[in-house]
């Protein structure tokens, strides 16, 4: 029964795994009739405005609401101590993260304001519009007090202590040490290093955050529509801090406006909304506007890496060396911790590559901004653009192309399984076939002749690659080791109705990615009935198996393989019966399109309708003690790896004015290997949007700040993101490595493309301005930074923020004979 | 606190009308006066799009018109567009490449192609590129869009030659 299903024989029935279909619930979409959760009107519903910090750090001393209050419709003010009393405070830490602390975080602060934008007070009002009429009146009286702002002096001596009981502002500190770093980089023939910054930028979901908590004081029950990847996780969150049963609490997720990890987290304000609605008994919403959006969704990224690479003169790397340095607000944030992202830098840099000797470390500091959490490939994007940008440099220091230097380094296909000097587990990759298979897409040879021949017309285009690898399905060691209640396996029920139809619930959850898609197609297959006959339920806690969500590219490989679990479970109860029915061994028939057959004929012998209404209407007409269970569920859980590690390699085409510093981008290629591929169109889709956001962090996207702690990104027209005349068109290939841990052999797909994206712009850029000897490793690479690097603005820019002493950029070409000046410093031996 | 107005206007051919606020957003009338869903409110500043629908037969951001001054206006929103049939063969080809993920966006950018293949029935893809430009997705990365689009142009454009 349990043969493994191989897609790639075209003749088997229901093959619908591996097949390009569109998603079932993409009409409603497509229509304007989805359900989003601003959509969701109940009766005596309420809505909340919060009351915002101006400061980055303040102490509250009184919170005035009367006159807020006068105005009508406005209802209730709350400020922190009156939720405190109906909510548990939460510390965001992870014991296996090795002292690693935080501060208790409430719903909204009792003492102090500790970013500009946090939460203070809420008002509750008839209407959004009268709540933020009510809210623009409540007074409050600050006492400013001196923020820590700059993540390189979090840990001065002058700096101010944000949670004085925690000592200093150190969140968290690794080095992760393998081999003899410093013996190889004295060893070395070359060693090249440069200082990377990945701007702190954040997700803007189009859909704001979004919840609507309804308690119901009979029955004790708290329902919460709400915009979350993790609804299992919400139920469990809500009812641990507010003190309920979580029987008492459940989380419905309807359709989801984009969340790329942002709506993944415990947000003060949302649980400051289901508290509410808990005191007050009735349907509370709040939809965040996009001005507080920018100040108080999570932000991410916002590092600075000091790395070097040492090499031979074979062109072999011998050791990375790197120091990474974050500043993530004045919180970690719950459960997942803000410690994660530094963790997963010093966890994957390097990480494609063969080589012995490896340091990395990270220190993650608190700040008065707004808190960063895990956002679409966590510290992936960072590592990425450390590594290429260290390998792009090496490559140039020994005078050989980028393309041979990965070549000469990559892991060897073949070589698995194996252990990355980082400690990280490879079941096994593809780099060298994902390399060629590129290589076959763009003609790298004609686009270097076009490279050229363009220079000569003072026309300067520039190709980058960058090797990438992508954590995916997630074990408990990511978080349940750590003590978060963060489930890492998951569930599906498959069950066939009285009308031989098939219903799939299952604990992924649905944001865009398609996830009920790829249900439906694996359940379809699974159990042997046409696509048409199978419906997929997500995203409600009162229906669905208990499971994780939808997080890190784990709902495919997860929540996949437990629907083909589950799916052929079915299969087996239903063809059991048939067996009785028909008087037939049960291994010689088959469930085939919706029609049991016998399995060698193929010959049909009754419908599956037929079967489930005698079951269901009829069961009197059956063997007494024949099981007829028709509704099964199963669990999945990975068990030989921590993560399923997918790889890629990306490349870039792109076009740099160095005159105005503006950047045209020309061509984007992928190749990705996520294993098994259950719907291409689909895995297509998560890697152009995945690369799109990728290249918005790399050119446009950035959260600055004043030096005071002041947010200076208010709206879309401050905070640029990736619009579509930009935007280059975007080519992906495969390759199919599946995994092993499961039946299905898939992977994830959707943090891939982001993972390479910044890495390959900031190469092709550097390609580009290869002649100028400029370099930019500040992301986001705008026309002011790459016109600093060329040296024809100032730079704005603190020293720690460039590369080594800027050379001028020359007054002319440089000679062929004479090697461009490196910005980079770069030891020879000899 | 704010002025009312009586306004009676034509909103996917039914004939309705409200006293509103006058600080009353046209994407929120049609959200909270109305219960048309499909159109959202994304920036409510005019740069995200998700709110485009067309007033009098041209397209605008919901979140930038006041419904107060749209008395004797014809309104139509995607659920409109979608009763009418009038955009099926573009629905179906963002349906068939994938060119909605999370949907959010959509309504919208369906609005803003439909405009485009209105005023331009053979665009280029940078042409479909630009015109869209106005209109923000976070999911696609806009290829699958730029696909779809072009898609329907070609295929109305050979049914037109033939």
């Amino acid at each position: 029964m349990n043969e493994i299903i191989d897609p790639r024989s075209v003749d088997r029935p229901n093959s619908y795994i591996g097949k390009s279909l569109p998603r079932p619930n993409a009409k409603k979409l497509v229509e304007g009739r989805g359900q989003f959760v601003d959509d969701v009107v109940l009766p005596r519903m309420v809505h909340v405005a919060l009351v915002r910090s101006p400061h980055a750090h303040a102490r509250i001393l009184k919170i005035n609401g009367s006159e807020a209050l006068e105005i009508p419709g406005a209802l209730r003010l709350f400020t922190g101590a009156d939720l405190a009393q109906h909510c548990d405070p939460w510390v965001a830490t992870l014991a296996h993260l090795k002292g690693m602390k935080s501060a208790p975080q409430l719903p909204l602060p009792l003492e102090r304001a500790t970013w500009a934008g946090e939460a203070v007070a809420a008002i509750v009002a008839e209407s959004r519009g009268v709540a933020e009429d009510a809210a623009a009146k409540v007074v409050v009286d600050y006492e400013p007090l001196g923020a820590a702002c700059d993540m390189e002096t979090a840990l001065d001596p002058a700096t101010p202590v944000i949670h004085p009981e925690l000592g200093d502002n150190l969140c968290f500190q690794r080095v992760n040490e393998s081999g003899k770093v410093d013996e190889a980089f004295a060893a070395a023939h070359k060693v090249v290093e440069a200082t990377f910054h990945s701007g702190r930028h954040t997700g803007v979901t189009l859909e704001p955050r979004s919840i609507l908590a309804d308690y119901n004081r009979a029955s004790g029950k708290l329902t919460v529509h709400h915009a979350t990847q993790a609804p299992h996780m919400m139920q469990g969150v809500f009812a641990k801090h507010m003190r309920m049963a979580e029987g008492d609490v459940r989380v419905i997720c309807t359709d989801i406006g984009g969340s790329y990890g942002i709506k993944v987290h415990v947000y003060p304000d949302e649980m400051a909304v289901a508290v509410i609605a808990k005191i007050m008994g009735r349907p509370v919403k709040f939809i965040a506007d996009r001005f507080e959006s920018f100040g108080s969704d999570i932000h991410a990224r916002d590092h600075r890496i000091k790395g070097r690479m040492a090499v031979e003169a074979d062109g072999r790397i011998t050791a990375i060396d790197i120091d990474d340095l974050t500043g993530i607000g004045p919180y970690s944030v719950y459960p997942r911790t803000s410690a994660v992202e530094g963790n997963q830098v010093v966890n994957l840099v390097g990480g494609p590559y063969d080589f012995a000797n490896f340091r990395a470390k990270t220190t993650v500091v608190l700040q008065n901004k707004t808190p960063t959490c895990q956002y679409r490939a966590v510290g992936h994007p960072i590592a990425t653009a450390v590594t290429e940008g260290l390998v792009d440099l090496a490559a140039e220091a020994l005078g050989l192309d980028p393309v041979e230097f990965r070549r000469r380094n990559l892991m060897r296909d073949g070589s698995y399984p194996r252990t990355s000097p980082a400690g990280m587990k490879f079941e096994g990759l593809s780099h060298d076939q994902s390399l060629e298979t590129l290589l076959g897409m763009i003609d790298y040879p004609g686009l270097r002749a076009e490279q050229a021949r363009l220079r000569e017309k003072g026309i300067h285009r520039g190709i980058g690659f960058a090797s990438f690898i992508e954590l995916t399905n997630p074990s408990p060691f990511m978080y349940g080791i750590g003590g978060a209640r963060i489930s890492a396996q998951d569930g599906c029920t498959v069950r066939i109705d009285p009308d031989g139809s098939v219903m799939a619930a299952t604990g992924v959850t649905e944001q865009g990615q398609g996830t009920e898609a790829i249900i439906r197609q694996i359940v379809a297959e699974a159990v042997g009935v046409t696509i048409d006959q199978v419906r997929v339920i997500t995203g409600d806690t009162l229906t669905t198996p208990y499971g994780g969500g939808t997080w890190a590219c784990r709902g495919a490989g997860i929540g996949g393989e437990s629907a083909l679990q589950a799916g052929m479970a079915v299969k087996e109860a239903a063809l059991k019966v048939a067996g009785a029915m028909l008087q037939a061994a049960p291994d010689t028939l088959d469930l085939v399109n919706g029609e049991i057959v016998e399995r060698k004929s193929g010959q049909s012998r009754m419908p599956l309708a037929e079967l489930s209404r005698i079951v269901y209407f009829r069961g009197d007409t059956l063997p007494p003690d024949l099981p007829r269970e028709l509704m099964q569920t199963r669990h999945f859980i990975t068990k030989e790896y921590p993560f399923a590690f997918t790889n890629g390699v990306q490349a870039c085409w792109l076009e740099v004015d160095v005159d105005t510093g503006m950047v045209q981008l020309l061509k984007h290629w992928c190749v990705e290997d996520c294993g098994r591929i259950i719907n291409p169109l689909l895995v297509d889709e998560q890697v152009r949007g995945g690369i799109v956001q990728g290249i918005g962090g790399a050119l446009y996207e950035h959260c600055t700040y004043s030096p005071e702690g002041q947010l200076l990104v208010g709206s879309m027209a401050d905070y640029l993101v990736p619009m579509a005349a930009e935007m280059p068109d975007i080519e992906v290939g495969h390759v199919e490595t599946p995994t092993k841990e499961s039946l299905l052999g898939a992977k994830g797909a959707g943090e891939a493309g982001t993972a390479g994206a910044p890495a390959v712009v900031m190469n092709a850029i550097n390609d580009a301005l290869k002649p100028f000897g400029a370099k930019v490793f500040a992301q986001p690479f705008t026309p002011e930074r790459i016109l600093a690097a060329l040296g024809k603005v100032p730079s704005r820019w603190p020293v720690e923020t460039q590369t080594k002493p800027r050379a001028a950029a020359p007054a002319a070409m440089p000679s062929p004979d004479k090697p461009p000046g490196l910005l980079t410093r770069m030891f020879g031996r000899h | 606190m704010s002025t009312e107005i009586d306004i009676s206007l034509t909103v996917n051919g039914e004939r309705v009308a409200r006293r509103v606020e006058a600080r009353r957003h046209l994407v929120d009338f049609l959200r909270l006066d109305l219960g048309l869903m499909g159109s959202h409110a994304g920036c409510e500043h005019g740069v995200c799009g998700a709110c485009t629908v067309r007033v009098d037969g041209k397209i605008v951001r919901g979140c930038l018109v006041l419904a107060a001054a749209l008395d004797g206006a014809r309104v139509e929103t995607i659920e409109g567009v979608s009763d009418s049939g009038e955009i099926r063969d573009l629905q179906d080809a963002f349906i068939a490449r994938n060119a909605a993920q999370c949907g959010y966006c959509t309504p919208g950018m369906l609005m803003a192609a439909a405009a485009l293949l209105e005023e331009s029935p053979r665009p280029s893809r940078a042409e479909i590129r630009a015109y869209i430009a106005g209109n923000y997705c976070r999911c696609t990365g806009y290829h699958a869009i730029v696909d779809a689009i072009a898609a329907t142009a070609a295929t109305r454009n050979g049914k037109a030659g033939s």
